[in-house]
């Protein structure tokens, strides 16, 4: 028995040992110097992962009693999880080997992120939950704060770790409560228990609260204060990459406890994410337009696309996990270019985040300029770009389940947000050229990258890659 | 041969349009023009071969939506073959006249050359959708070819598009004719609802049943048959420049002078004409809209003749000239004599496009001075456009011996518009208005050849001598049209208004007393065999009709009592259209009583024109000065027929000032304050009012963000404990 849920959990197990091998096996030999290649490795190892768990695997299996579950939904999330997690570190080696970042503990720390990050989209029990969601997040936290002799990099760590454990206390709260109401930790006993339709108070209460210790790690409003300064503050490949998996993870978890454990109440937790839904499309929104940094730019960016996404989950059905699920992953394809951008960003060898360095970028650059230009109106959702169609999947399902005033909020925030992406189109194609200009950042890798997410934004209008009914796939499993 | 007709100006606008680069200048020129001397070609042999039966010839299926089901076809009855020969036989003339007329363009920089090509693909595109519009089978396509020859009057009337006052005449002949279109839209969607289909046959089939339809639009009921009849003659208002829309076409005298000829005198001004022709078995179920036709014709006729008489710019004069003479076709078409209708079209044609070219011979000779009173004396500096204008004006006056048919086109066809006149009005209104507008047209055509071709040369000295002769190119075409002038009226008079039995033959109405009985047709074995032998389809029809016929009129009684729309489309599926070209009632006999008019009607046209060239004699070459002298005396009319009955003046005050004074407001008040206020008050206020409160909020501090969790999850408890846990 224990074999056939070990083999389950394969994966994790896999990865948790390769992080606790390297760690200890580059210790003993060449430390910082073999980081490179440790990245390198890892980054193999989670396409690997990523090829081997999307092709293999079908139906759904629980191990551990329910505690741990591997289905089309959690398959669905992993693989953008790993695809996700290797590109950034594979974009980060280079910037970070230049400036002395590339210590051996980052790829290892971001090796078990992402396990906890597995943990997270498979969970099946308020303590699987939890576990998963403390791995990745204490590895976050390090990474964070990797470069400790810049006071703004410790900042962030500290201010994320404080948060988070505030964070964390809310969500213990609300797992104790419904443990208490419920006498189950295991989604499937807390299902049973509002099946009859009626929610007790208590269990609303907990729920409430779990819901905001998940807002806190999509950094949905008002749980999203942490969000620019942390990425503000952390080196920029850490930055990309708090902006892409772990945002899948959250949401993935998101979804699976709502749909899972509280399945019978969606009238009731339908309305606390609209709520959380249109508050962040419009903070996000309207916040991104004073910042000229280009990473709190892209921390409020990310803020209003949580907001959009969570705009899928709030409409509580099938297929609004669908939508929810495409637009993740249209997201995280589009930041994976914007900060393969962003890395490339830099004037004497020195990183650049101010947008007006932009100016007249089309100039000097043509090409680049020309990705970027699709990149932010994919972003901003300008139709034929593959972004708009994101947004119109999640449209799609909020008024098909009745939140059509959610679906013209999103629309409305949408034209508020498209200014501050456009104001970057702006400045590279029309601004006035400065003695600020950009310079270097002539790194293939991120070319690559940039090139790669941009084609994707157009050639995706065709099918969007066949996503679509993988995705239908994954919630169906989920939901039903 | 048909399609070849209709296509090969298309072809020619094309390469002359898009490849004049692959082709040379030279080289589209050449082959606009000899593709329309092919397609004029083929509608001669089409005309002089077509044996009156209709066909119908389907090209491709355009639109299918619901029941509505449209074909690029070309609907061949003898209307249509007048028409064609009309349209290829003016273009192509123009066409070889153009290559003299735009030669040099003062209008156009040396170097923009280009402007010749572009010239000859518009008037090939004008050819292209006139054909369109003259064998078109269904409204949809007509209506199709209506704007098509709007759209290219457009660009022609403006093609001077340098000057501004070519750009203002080409707006205002589009907007004045969209006034028309509307009307003419709107009665298509009448007939579309009410019959359930577009094609001619099935509208014709059911106009008897529109007859006894009752029709609720805007405030009243109305008799379905009269409105639509009424609603399409708005669109041949607007086009055939009918009194109250008729203001653009004077203006449109700002374009080149050979689009005048062939847009603004020949064709495209007829196709309202044509366009009543078309429909006559609506209009003959229509007596009130007919009555209305008749009687706004002659006003038309009366009043442009008026205004003729004053005006200075020769190519103004024919312009009102033109407006005059379309007023009468419409009265013949009122009063049911449709083949008079077009028998006028067909040689107004021919002499009203040579005295356009004439007058363009006479404006490039003159180095582009177009006010007759800097012209005088050019008899010998242009004598073959002199001989040519002089046919012109013999053939508008309608010069011939009375009580015979041996004259001048015109004399023919008017004669027969004013018989007609008489004859359907009984000796009213119209006959006596388009008498005296006959009266003026020669007075005013003969004012213009005394002060254009006689007395002292006046005006420039230096221009009257350097004015030439034009070249053979634009010669040639005024002595083929010159032929049409004189003789068309006598060789085809009696194919258009001879006895009954040759007009029917022409036109292909099978026999009178048959045509317009409902089920009859068939009985009658000549006809049915005809039917059948020519067109199967419509023979089908005519089966089912006889078979179902007793049935199919009592269904659509009890039908009509129900609901309107449905009897007429029942009467589409058990009635039948008329045969043959243009129908005639039962009940009209106005051609058989226009024959027998009296003498002194038949001679009165005869004696205006004689009275006319008096007067004009007498004030232009016997004595100069009485002219100055009247008109002095005669200040208040002289200035009122000077401008034009005011009525442009009417129009911008009505009208142009009050939609001018409301799109401002919807400019600045509306777009400017409203819309532009309220977006840019939301982007640069509101929204960065938020900007800045969220800046603030992003304190930096643990504390503010730990504070902000708080109240979040506290609004949310409290939410949720009201609205989810209240049950």
């Amino acid at each position: 028995m224990i074999s056939a849920d070990l083999n389950i959990i394969l994966p994790e197990i896999l990865l948790s040992l390769f992080a606790m091998l390297a760690l200890v096996g580059i210790v003993y030999t060449g430390k910082d110097k073999l980081a490179g290649l440790l990245v390198w490795v890892t980054a193999a190892l989670f396409v690997a992962l990523g090829l081997w768990i999307g092709a293999s695997g079908a139906g759904t299996n629980t191990a551990f009693g329910g505690m741990f579950v591997d289905d089309g939904f959690s398959r669905f999330a992993k693989v953008v999880i790993l695809i996700s997690a290797a590109a950034v570190l594979i974009m980060s080696q280079e910037y970070m080997q230049r400036r002395g970042l590339l210590r051996f503990e980052y790829p290892v720390l971001v090796v078990l992120s992402v396990v906890g990050m597995m943990v997270m989209v498979s969970a099946g029990d308020l303590m699987a939950l939890y576990m998963g969601l403390e791995l990745q997040s204490l590895a976050l936290y390090v990474v964070a704060s990797l470069r400790r002799d810049s006071a703004k990099s410790t900042e962030a760590g500290l201010k994320y770790f404080v948060l988070g454990a505030l964070s964390s206390g809310l969500l213990l709260y609300g797992a104790s409560l419904t443990y208490g109401y419920t006498g189950t930790t295991l989604f499937s006993g807390i299902i049973e228990a509002a099946h009859d339709g009626h929610v007790s108070l208590g269990l609303l209460l907990g729920l409430v609260f779990l819901a905001s210790g998940m807002a806190f790690k999509v950094s949905a409003v008002p749980f999203h204060m942490w969000t620019p300064d942390v990425y503000e503050g952390s080196p920029t490949p850490i930055t990309a990459f708090f902006a892409t998996a772990p945002k899948v993870a959250a949401m993935g978890l998101f979804a699976r406890v709502m749909h899972d454990a509280f399945g019978h109440a969606t009238a009731d937790w339908s309305q606390v994410i609209a709520l959380l839904s249109v508050l962040s499309m419009f903070l996000g929104a309207v916040a991104a337009i004073g910042q000229t940094n280009i990473k709190r730019l892209m921390a409020f960016s990310s803020i209003a696309h949580m907001g959009y996404a969570l705009m899928g989950l709030a409409a509580g059905t099938q297929f609004g996990v669908q939508a929810l699920l495409i637009y993740m992953a249209i997201y995280v394809t589009m930041n994976v270019g914007t900060f393969a951008f962003i890395l490339s960003m830099e004037r004497d060898g020195q990183p650049v985040t101010d947008i007006r360095a932009l100016n007249g970028y089309y100039k000097s650059e043509p090409t680049k300029a020309l990705a970027v230009l699709v990149l932010m109106f994919s972003l901003a959702g300008v139709p034929p770009m593959v972004g708009f169609f994101g947004k119109l999947y999640v449209l799609r399902a909020a008024y098909e389940a009745g939140l059509a005033w959610l679906a013209i909020a999103g629309v409305i925030a949408s034209v508020i947000g498209a200014f501050y992406y456009i104001r970057i189109v702006y400045y590279m194609y029309f601004g006035d050229e400065t003695d600020e200009a950009l310079d270097g950042g002539k790194s293939p890798i991120l070319w690559g990258f940039l090139m790669g997410s941009a084609l994707i934004m157009v050639v995706g209008v065709v099918n969007l890659f066949g996503i679509e009914s993988i995705a239908a796939e994954a919630a169906a499993a989920l939901v039903n | 041969m048909e399609s070849i007709i209709l296509f090969a100006p298309l072809v020619g606008a094309i390469i002359a349009g898009f490849g004049w680069r692959l082709v040379s200048i030279r080289g589209a020129q050449w082959i606009t023009t000899g593709l329309l001397f092919l397609a004029c070609a083929f509608s001669w042999i089409t005309f002089l071969t077509f044996d009156g039966t209709t066909q119908h010839i389907e090209i491709f299926r355009w639109i299918e939506s619901g029941s509505l089901s449209t074909s690029w076809g070309i609907r061949l009855d003898r209307l249509t073959a007048i028409m064609l020969i009309v349209v290829t036989t003016v273009s192509a003339l123009v066409h070889l006249y153009s290559f003299g007329y735009m030669a040099h363009d003062d209008n156009f920089k040396h170097g923009e050359e280009s402007y010749k090509a572009r010239f000859f693909a518009y008037l090939s595109f004008f050819t292209f959708a006139m054909l369109m519009l003259v064998t078109s089978d269904n409204l949809v396509q007509m209506f199709f070819g209506w704007e098509g020859v709007g759209v290219a009057s457009y660009l022609l009337i403006g093609f001077y598009y340098r000057k501004p006052s070519a750009n203002a005449a080409a707006m205002k002949a589009f907007i004045v004719n969209r006034v028309g279109d509307f009307g003419f839209a709107l009665g298509i969607f009448g007939l579309f609802y009410l019959t359930d289909s577009i094609q001619f046959n099935d509208v014709f089939a059911a106009a008897p049943a529109l007859a006894d339809t009752q029709l609720s639009f805007l405030w009243g009921e109305w008799n379905a048959a009269n409105l639509l009849a009424f609603l399409l003659f708005v669109g041949a208002m607007g086009k055939s420049a009918q009194l109250i829309l008729h203001t653009w076409l004077p203006d449109a005298m700002e374009g080149p002078t050979p689009v005048s000829a062939l847009i603004h005198a020949a064709t495209m001004v007829t196709a309202g004409v044509f366009l009543v022709c078309r429909m006559s078995p609506l209009m003959e179920y229509a007596p009130q809209a007919t009555a209305f036709i008749t009687i706004l014709g002659a006003t038309t006729a009366f009043f442009a003749a008026t205004v003729g008489l004053v005006q200075n710019d020769i190519k103004r004069v024919i312009a009102y000239s033109t407006c005059s003479q379309l007023g009468y076709m419409f009265v013949a078409a009122g009063v049911g004599v449709y083949s008079v209708a077009m028998f006028h079209l067909f040689t107004h044609a021919f002499f009203k496009a040579m005295l356009f070219l004439g007058a363009g011979s006479v404006i490039h000779g003159m180095h582009h001075e177009q006010d007759m009173r800097n012209y005088g004396g050019l008899r010998k500096k242009l004598p073959y456009t002199f001989w040519a204008m002089m046919i012109g004006t013999l053939a508008i006056t309608g010069v011939g011996i009375p009580l015979t048919h041996i004259g001048f086109a015109g004399f023919l066809s008017k004669d027969a518009v004013i018989e007609s006149a008489w004859a359907g009005t009984q000796g009213g209104y119209a006959f006596w208005m388009l008498v005296i507008a006959a009266l003026f047209t020669s007075f005013y055509s003969w004012r213009l050849m005394f002060l254009t071709f006689y007395g002292k040369p006046r005006g420039d000295k230096h221009t009257h001598e350097h004015a030439h002769e034009s070249p053979m190119v634009m010669l040639v075409p005024l002595g083929v049209l010159a032929l049409g002038a004189v003789f068309s009226g006598m060789v085809w008079y009696n194919s258009f208004f001879g006895d009954h039995n040759s007009v029917n033959k022409f036109f292909g109405i099978p026999a009178h007393a048959e045509a317009g009985e409902h089920g009859e047709a068939p009985a009658d074995g000549h006809a049915a065999a005809d039917t059948h032998a020519t067109d199967t389809h419509a023979a089908a029809d005519d089966h089912a009709a006889t078979v179902e016929e007793h049935h199919g009129s009592e269904e659509a009684h009890a039908a009509a009592e129900a609901d309107p729309a449905h009897a007429v489309v029942a009467a589409v599926h058990h009635g039948e259209a008329p045969q043959g070209a243009i129908f005639i009632a039962d009940d009209n006999h106005v051609m058989d009583d226009a024959h027998h008019a009296p003498t002194w009607v038949k001679v009165s046209p005869f004696i205006a024109m004689i009275i006319g060239f008096a007067v004009a004699f007498w004030f232009y070459i016997v004595n100069p000065e009485l002219p100055k002298r009247l008109a002095e005396s005669q200040r208040p009319l002289y200035l009122f027929l000077l401008n034009k009955w005011y009525f442009d003046e009417i129009y911008d005050f009505i009208f142009v000032q009050p939609s001018k004074a409301l799109g401002r407001f919807l400019w600045k008040r509306g777009d400017g304050d409203v819309i532009d206020g309220s977006i840019n008050g939301v982007a640069m206020g509101i929204v960065p009012f938020f900007t800045r409160l969220a800046g603030r909020f992003q304190s930096g501090y643990i504390f503010t963000y730990a504070f902000a969790m708080v109240i979040g999850i506290a609004v949310l408890i409290t939410w949720m404990t009201l609205s989810g846990g209240a049950h």
